[in-house]
């Protein structure tokens, strides 16, 4: 169902034109794009997603709190982990509990494993090729085999943390409210630790080699919003800010921004109230935590280029790339000071409640609230995922794309189209949830 | 099944996601023979991510990977594809909801001369993709039937 069949509609005149892509190619899930152009102007953007959204948060309703990890780990098969951190964090500040410690910094270290594998899958298999000139990873390989070898061992070493974290690669199990079922040996993250050496020198290459990539002049002036903690590059933790002033706690998430409904799609769009469409993800994150970065990582994204904001969506590829650096970083940090728990979990007192979390998914701020009885079941819960928060502002980047490129063939213009869209490494599948893409122009 | 030797231990792999109804054919296929001592072999559960894939089949010289299709035929009907020989028809894949999933990984292994020897596709024809869990009645049959074939004969396991 993903396989890209694009159909481009044949100018019937200079002044109008329509470009239909019936699906996008290389980003997770499905979706539509539907661009209308008239008089050479850009009138419409619409990003459909048609996945019958928030089928998970009604099959929570009425399950244990201690169920909602393993369920929500399966809203999508490449960042399980994202779902599972954002759903315990938000059951224990709704019970009250702290998890902290060692058991913290395993969290971290999942999450780094998660960042890595979802990041160098986006970057190797599903972006580069952009670049590159290829219709895809495969082609790109009968050239640059070497090159996707690389990719393929970095996302293994992200794999490794996960499966050894997280009990297994797909759906992990292990993590619970509290903390784990089981934490690891020393023994066993030292193995991991000779990966990550490699891994580590491995995603400084990535950072080299994505930034000598051939980027578009485009930069947007865009309302960043990520968490910001304050010493620490942002996973788990850290208040909601953005570059316009925003610095609210997570319980002030709903006050904030708001979801509204659009004919178009059945994703809910998220806009911060006053101030509209906003940006998360890696751009956004880098964009406000830059001085949170390990020193390897800002001086790998100096050299690349790059300066602490970012404002270029199609250099996210080079920032992804020094954030795949700063997750083998950490994690090598992490598992250097680490001494095994007493405990594997911390006790968690049940009792009627409410409360909320978001983490920093690989994709940008994932937000849960869960509301639940005396006997810990889950009266209701709430997932805004971090694609369905970037859908207007990929809209927006397209309004202001296309119009340079209306010259070009009906199949390039559809391409650079897909190209913008896989700037943000859309998840439809698991956001609100599959989605669309389709463009016109009249 | 002519095409699975006997010569080496066969990798199992079934591919699904248990909250699309029809789509979990292969992850049940998987479970059926993971609920059975097997000796002759290893099964894997997968959720259709490409790179896994290729992880899991690298250096393997037997594969047999199970997963849902949808092609328009009749709801339970098992396909057979041999990887080695071909490419897959990739539209009718369903994982493929995945940016690089089953089909990808087939191709790329084959770019990067990392194709296993003999790697035999099965794909079960779904009738319901929607978002919830249990299987269709006639792919609840195939399922069965398939994990009972492919424990007798690419196995090689006794029966009873």
């Amino acid at each position: 169902m993903r396989m890209l069949s694009r159909s481009a509609g044949k100018a019937s005149s200079m002044k109008t034109k329509t470009i239909k892509v019936d699906y996008l190619a290389r980003v997770e899930g499905e979706g539509g794009l539907y661009v209308k152009v008239r008089d050479n102007q850009v009138v419409d953007v619409k990003l459909k997603i048609f996945e019958p959204p928030r089928f998970f948060e009604a099959f929570l309703r009425g399950r244990n709190f201690a169920e909602v990890p393993d369920i929500t780990a399966r809203i999508c098969g490449i960042c399980p982990i994202a779902y599972q951190m954002s759903a315990v964090h938000a059951i224990e500040n709704a019970f009250g509990a702290k998890v902290d410690g060692q058991l913290r910094a395993l969290r971290r270290l999942i999450y780094c494993g998660e960042w890595i594998e979802s990041h160098t899958l986006h970057v190797y298999m599903l972006h580069a090729p952009d670049f590159l000139g290829y219709q895809d990873a495969i082609q790109m390989a009968k050239d640059h085999a070497s090159v996707v070898q690389r990719g393929l061992q970095l996302k293994k070493a992200g794999n490794e943390i996960v499966t050894l974290l997280g009990g297994r690669e797909i759906h992990p199990i292990n993590v619970r409210v509290g903390g784990f079922y089981k934490v690891p040996a020393r023994s066993e993250l030292a193995v991991l630790a000779e990966r990550l050496k490699w891994a580590r020198e491995a995603a400084l290459e990535t950072v080299r080699w994505t930034a000598s990539m051939p980027f578009p002049d485009f930069e947007q002036d865009y309302l960043f919003v990520a968490l910001r903690h304050p010493n620490e590059y942002p996973f788990n933790e850290g208040r909601l800010v953005s570059n316009r002033g925003l610095d609210i706690g997570i319980e002030e998430y709903e006050n904030n921004f708001t979801e509204e409904h659009v004919q178009h799609s059945n994703a809910l769009h998220s806009v911060l109230k006053q101030h509209g469409p906003y940006f998360v993800g890696p751009m956004a994150r880098y964009s406000l935590n830059f001085d949170r970065l390990s020193p390897l990582a800002q001086e790998a994204a100096r050299n690349a280029g790059l300066t602490p904001v970012c404002r270029n969506p199609f250099k996210s590829i080079v920032v992804r790339s020094v954030e795949i650096l700063y997750a083998c970083d950490e994690a090598l940090r992490i598992i250097a000071q680490y001494e095994p728990p007493e405990r594997p979990a911390i006790n968690v007192p049940v009792h009627a409640a409410s409360g909320c979390s978001c983490t920093e998914a690989p994709r940008g701020i994932l937000y849960h609230r869960y509301r639940v009885d005396e006997q810990g079941a889950i009266l209701d819960a709430k997932i805004v995922p971090p694609t369905s928060q970037n859908q207007k502002v990929i809209e927006q980047d397209l309004s202001q794309f296309v119009p340079k490129f209306l010259t070009l063939p009906e199949e390039e213009l559809g391409w650079r189209c897909e190209q913008a869209v896989r700037n943000y490494d859309p998840c439809i599948s698991c956001a609100t949830h599959f989605l669309k893409l389709e463009i016109d122009r009249g | 099944m002519s095409d699975v030797t006997q010569s080496a231990k066969v990798l199992v792999i079934g591919i699904g996601n248990a909250y699309r109804h029809d789509d979990a054919a292969g992850l049940m296929v998987a479970r059926c023979l993971k609920e059975q001592t097997l000796s002759s072999g290893e099964v894997h559960e997968q959720a259709g991510e490409g790179t896994a894939l290729m992880e899991l089949w690298k250096g393997a010289e037997r594969v047999v990977v199970v997963d849902a299709v949808q092609s328009g035929a009749v709801p339970g009907s098992i396909h057979h594809f041999n990887a080695g020989l071909h490419p897959l028809p990739a539209p009718i894949f369903r994982d493929s909801t995945h940016a690089f999933g089953l089909v990808e990984a087939i191709e790329l292994s084959r770019a990067l001369n990392q194709l296993p020897s003999n790697l035999v596709i099965y794909g079960i024809e779904g009738q319901n993709f929607d978002v919830g869990t249990g299987l269709s009645a006639a792919v609840l049959g195939a399922v069965n039937d398939l994990a009972e074939r492919l424990r007798q004969e690419a196995l090689g396991e006794k029966v009873g």
